[in-house]
């Protein structure tokens, strides 16, 4: 194996279909097609809408993310493909393209957790990545905290959301306030001319009672409803409802957690380094919130630009590149899609 | 040679020469699973294949393929989309063109050629649609090019519905669990042949995604 292995990636965990290329740490391509217009008239995305969506996606991204490149097919080293966590039936259009690739190619194939690939992205700025770090990866189908002490060994999961992952629930909370799909960006639309105090919503999993079991877990679930109840008490009231000042304070509830949390997980493993990704990243608030308070706290703050942040290939190919150069065997061709992959599983069926 | 893959039941394999011959085939009947086995199984046929015709015991040679034929379902969704993804994959690897096959045409095609003295009366393939359905496709014979005549799409059908809806076809009913990959190989390599390669773009769905639209909003009381 050369020292700096040509891979090409694939994700379809949820609704980006994501073809990423790279040499070594190096990005070739970061081509991505996504059904999410597709599932603006649901409300939030549609399994079966988005698992046909990636089977017509999968061969014109592949096609396109090789010339973008400028490799061919043959000059791979290997093929990787996100096996879990995910939408199963979108992730089984993935494995089954990625299999038959491989196999047609005669090349070794690489199945790994599209979580621990959020926290490979970060590889690609070129910059020099340092570890144990603290992970907070929040989008719309995980919220996940975690300590990464090695990327290609050692992840841990310190908590997840126990319902809604926060990017489900801007989006639920667009619909109670009337505004369309996707919520994060309509929500932050609507809060800049709000006053985040104007309501206190309540914390999920950050009560006293809650610190033994769920330090660094997350609910939205009741933020939702406390969100539903004020908007319908105010109009049954016949009071206005300042959707801006609704927007801003709900935001601020969820961006408080997240920060909170993080830290609280980088202090008490005694780990000055945080690590944001995932789509919600894309949220100013949070970025702002998160960079003023790690500053405060004497921890810096990662941020993939967000194109690698949102789920992407390249990522995929980027993990499988350095389980490669850390000299990992290839997955055997029997793993599956696996919709609760554990994130302590950063490669499926290594052979042995 | 052609690489005919199939999902639309169980996960079928095979690779024939054009003319139908029948290098390589695997199969399993297992109606889940396919993620899971496709990779294993297109290793599989790909080294059988290499050693010649079954029964032959040659040298392992090269396996050339012209094309890969894909099962276009109907079928239950999830497992049908593994078996196209994975045909497009495997074409795009090799740079050859995928050619679009109906799962019932193949399933047909196996029923025609079972005995070549027998004259097959009109019949309908059917095959597990889940949700309390059947989809059948009504076939007469074989035509000059080889294929199997089609006299319906493939249509669905609620289970205690099929001998009626049959019965109007004048179609025997001949229930079908699985597809043989080499008839798929096969079906794709006789509409090559003919230049008859049908232009599907989409598996054969039948049915829209599964979706309610958000109506008004739910109160949550207080
Ligand atoms: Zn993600």
């Amino acid at each position: 194996m050369t020292r700096e292995p040509l891979v090409l990636g694939i994700e379809t965990s949820c609704d980006e279909t994501g073809i990423g290329i790279v040499r070594g740490r190096t990005l070739l391509s970061n081509t991505i097609a996504s059904s999410m217009d597709e599932h603006a008239r649901y409300g939030g995305v549609v399994p079966e809408v988005a698992a046909r969506a990636h089977l017509e996606a999968l061969q014109p991204a592949i096609e396109a993310a090789l010339a973008e490149a400028g490799v061919d097919l043959d000059d791979l080293d290997a093929v990787a493909v996100t096996s879990g966590p995910g939408l199963a039936g979108a992730l089984m259009v993935g494995v089954g393209a990625a299999k038959a690739l491989a196999v047609s190619l005669g090349k070794p194939l690489y199945a790994v957790n599209h979580l621990v690939g959020h926290i490979a992205a970060d590889i690609l700025t070129g910059d020099e990545v340092e570890y144990p770090t603290v992970a907070l990866l929040v989008s719309g189908g995980h919220t996940s905290l975690l300590l990464v002490r090695d990327l290609v060994s050692d992840v841990e999961l310190l908590g997840e959301t126990m319902d809604d992952a926060a990017g489900e629930a801007f989006d639920k909370i667009a619909r109670i306030l009337g505004l369309p799909y996707p919520g994060g960006p309509e929500i932050d639309r609507a809060a800049a001319s709000g006053d985040p105090q104007a309501i206190r919503f309540p914390r999920g999993m950050s009560r006293a009672s809650d610190m033994a079991e769920h330090r660094y877990d997350f609910s939205f679930s009741g933020l939702k409803t406390a969100v539903a109840r004020w908007v319908e008490q105010r109009e049954a009231a016949g009071e206005p409802v300042s959707v801006p000042d609704v927007a801003a304070s709900f935001r601020e509830a969820v961006v408080d957690v997240l920060v909170t949390k993080a830290l609280d997980a980088c202090a008490r493993h005694d780990v000055p380094r945080l690590l944001l990704g995932g789509g919600v990243i894309a949220n100013k608030r949070l970025r702002d919130v998160a960079l003023e308070r790690a500053q405060a706290a004497g921890v810096s703050v990662r941020i993939p630009p967000l194109s690698l942040c949102t789920d992407n290939g390249a990522m995929i190919a980027a993990l499988a590149s350095e389980l490669i150069m850390s000299g990992r065997p290839a997955s055997t061709l029997a793993f599956g899609a696996d919709s609760t992959l554990p994130v302590t599983t950063i490669q499926v069926e290594p052979s042995s | 040679m052609i690489l005919g893959i199939d999902t639309s039941l169980g996960t079928a394999v095979a690779v024939t020469d054009v003319d139908g011959a029948v290098r390589a085939e695997v199969a399993s009947a297992d109606p889940l699973g396919h993620a899971e086995i496709i990779g294993s199984l297109l290793q599989q046929v790909m080294t059988d294949a290499a050693h010649g015709p079954i029964g032959a015991t040659g040298v392992p040679e090269t396996v050339t393929l012209t094309h890969v034929a894909a099962g276009m379902g109907p079928g239950p969704f999830t497992g049908l989309r593994v078996g196209i993804a994975a045909a497009r994959a495997f074409a795009l690897g090799r740079g050859i063109p995928v050619v679009p096959v109906r799962s019932h045409d193949a399933a047909a095609l196996a029923i025609l050629l079972a005995d070549p003295f027998v004259d097959v009366p009109r019949f309908a393939v059917v095959t597990d649609a889940r949700r309390r359905e059947f989809a059948y496709t009504v076939y007469d014979g074989i035509d000059d090019d080889g294929l199997p005549r089609r006299v319906t799409e493939a249509t669905l059908v609620p289970r205690d519905g099929i001998d009626d809806a049959l019965a109007g076809h004048d179609a025997d009913r001949r229930d079908v669990t699985a597809i043989p990959g080499a008839m798929v190989a096969l079906a794709a390599a006789r509409a090559v042949a003919a230049d008859r390669v049908e232009s599907l773009g989409e598996p054969l769905y039948l049915r829209a995604p599964d979706v309610t639209l958000p109506g008004a909003r739910k109160k949550v009381g207080s």
